[in-house]
């Protein structure tokens, strides 16, 4: 289980992140919605602590994250990350990428870790990439490639953020896929989307933010037809 | 006017002597001058306020100064300051190197900084710990970038070498100026030396040019 508590961030006067207190259960998919600048992504950066917060504390499993030093590295091999921009290593074959992390950090032998990463790219639909770099790939292709590669290290958490934003919109469906066939498989999952179609479909809950608060916290089924809150009318209106 | 390289022929072994000389120093200075512009890039770019004082501090030293007087001060001071007799070798080496790393560590900072901030953070975000993402992610990276750079610093140690003739070092240079005293000659030795230095760096260039294209497989 993960936990924020009072967690707050501010860059210079800018304050992103004001007093966010929740928990997420294990197992659960969260989708969390809301307005550019709201302050989505630096609290999902938050979680693995790619933002340290200014005050308050990021809570996994009964251990504080928040605030630590080297301690870090190991509770981050327990938390993957999918980014925008997919963020593939450009120096590295699709298998490297997959291999890398999980030789080096859980000291995998090369052949086991090869024939999980296999596993994971057939998983994602791209065993015939494994021996190209990414600079041979499409959008859709990077983004399945970053999402086994994130998987290869057995994560209990997976955060994704905005993770089809930079994708054409033909490619966005083999990703969602990809997300939707790992939901409700015991991983946790956090993600941070502008596509409301695929939020109502994958959530159990949606978090929707504003001016950096979590100003609705329900089920994908109250949030989209009944939302309690005026900014949410507003924000669920204009884009739907 | 009449060129005669006959006359300058018998010595050529005694040059080429100069050869190896040349090279003993400008590899070990790379090398050595490589490795500490690597720590001093990995200080400029960490967030620690005294490591980024202390290189900064450094590359203005070495880049404000001319080598030559480095070199000199190098060779003449230690000396006078610590008893210490201190060979040219030595203070040719000490000096191109302390010099090179000031101006390869601006290169590789150069380097680091053009490396997409998205790519430190997917190797944090995995449980990799700072100093191994760095080493594995960034800097093969950086190097792919900015090689062109690299070897140009590389070919200007090489040529830069000869200094250390002032401080009475037998290189290449010193060679064809002793040729040229015993024979009284001076354009054949050192036009000879000059065509040495040419093949050289063409040399080098061509074998980093066979390496670019090696890193450049993942393009």
């Amino acid at each position: 289980m993960i936990k924020t508590q009072h967690l707050s961030k501010r860059f210079h006067d800018l304050h992103v992140l004001k007093d966010i207190s929740i928990e997420i259960p294990k197992g659960q998919v969260v989708v969390i919605l809301g307005p550019s600048g709201s302050g989505k992504s630096t609290f999902l950066r938050s979680i693995n602590v790619l933002e340290q917060p200014s005050t308050g504390k990021v809570v996994l499993d009964g251990t504080v994250i928040s605030g630590q030093g080297f301690a870090l590295d190991k509770i981050r091999q327990k938390i993957g990350m999918v980014f925008q921009h997919f963020n593939l290593f450009p120096h590295m074959t699709v298998l490297q990428n997959l291999m890398y992390a999980p030789i080096k950090l859980k000291k995998w032998s090369k052949n086991s870790s090869e024939k999980k990463a296999l596993e994971l790219l057939k998983r994602v639909g791209l065993t015939d990439k494994a021996n190209v770099y990414p600079s041979k790939l499409s959008g859709g292709q990077k983004q399945r490639v970053a999402i086994a590669r994130a998987l290869a290290m057995e994560p209990e958490i997976l955060l994704f953020d905005e993770p089809t934003s930079a994708l054409d919109p033909e490619m966005v469906r083999e990703v969602l896929d990809v997300i939707k066939s790992l939901a409700h498989t015991g991983i946790t999952m956090v993600i941070v989307t502008h596509l409301m179609g695929f939020a109502q479909e994958v959530a159990d809950r949606i978090l929707f933010m504003d001016h950096g608060k979590i100003i609705e916290d329900s089920s994908p089924k109250t949030f989209f037809k009944k939302p309690e809150t005026k900014r949410a009318k507003a924000f669920l209106e204009k884009i739907l | 006017m009449k060129l005669d390289f006959g006359l300058v022929l018998p010595s050529l072994p005694f040059l080429a002597q100069g050869i190896l000389v040349t090279l003993q120093y400008t590899i070990i200075s790379i090398t050595f001058g490589f490795i500490l512009g690597i720590i001093l890039a990995f200080m400029k770019v960490s967030h620690v306020r005294g490591f980024q004082w202390f290189a900064n501090a450094y590359t203005s030293i070495f880049r404000g100064t001319p080598l030559l007087v480095q070199l000199t001060l190098f060779y003449f001071a230690i000396p006078q300051l610590t008893g210490y007799r201190i060979s040219a070798f030595e203070a040719g080496v000490l000096t191109f190197s302390l010099n090179s790393g000031a101006y390869v560590s601006e290169i590789i900072r150069a380097g680091i900084k053009a490396v997409n901030k998205g790519q430190l953070e997917a190797a944090l975000s995995l449980g990799i710990p700072y100093p191994t993402a760095m080493r594995d992610i960034i800097l093969p990276q950086a190097i792919k970038n900015i090689l062109p750079a690299l070897i140009n610093e590389m070919i200007d140690l090489l040529k830069e070498s000869t200094l250390i003739s002032v401080i009475g070092e037998a290189d290449l240079l010193r060679r064809a100026n002793i040729i040229a005293a015993e024979k009284y000659v001076y354009f054949e030795p050192l036009i000879m030396v000059g065509l040495i230095y040419y093949v050289m760096v063409m040399a080098l260039s061509w074998t980093a040019k066979r390496f670019e294209r090696r890193l450049q497989r993942s393009d």
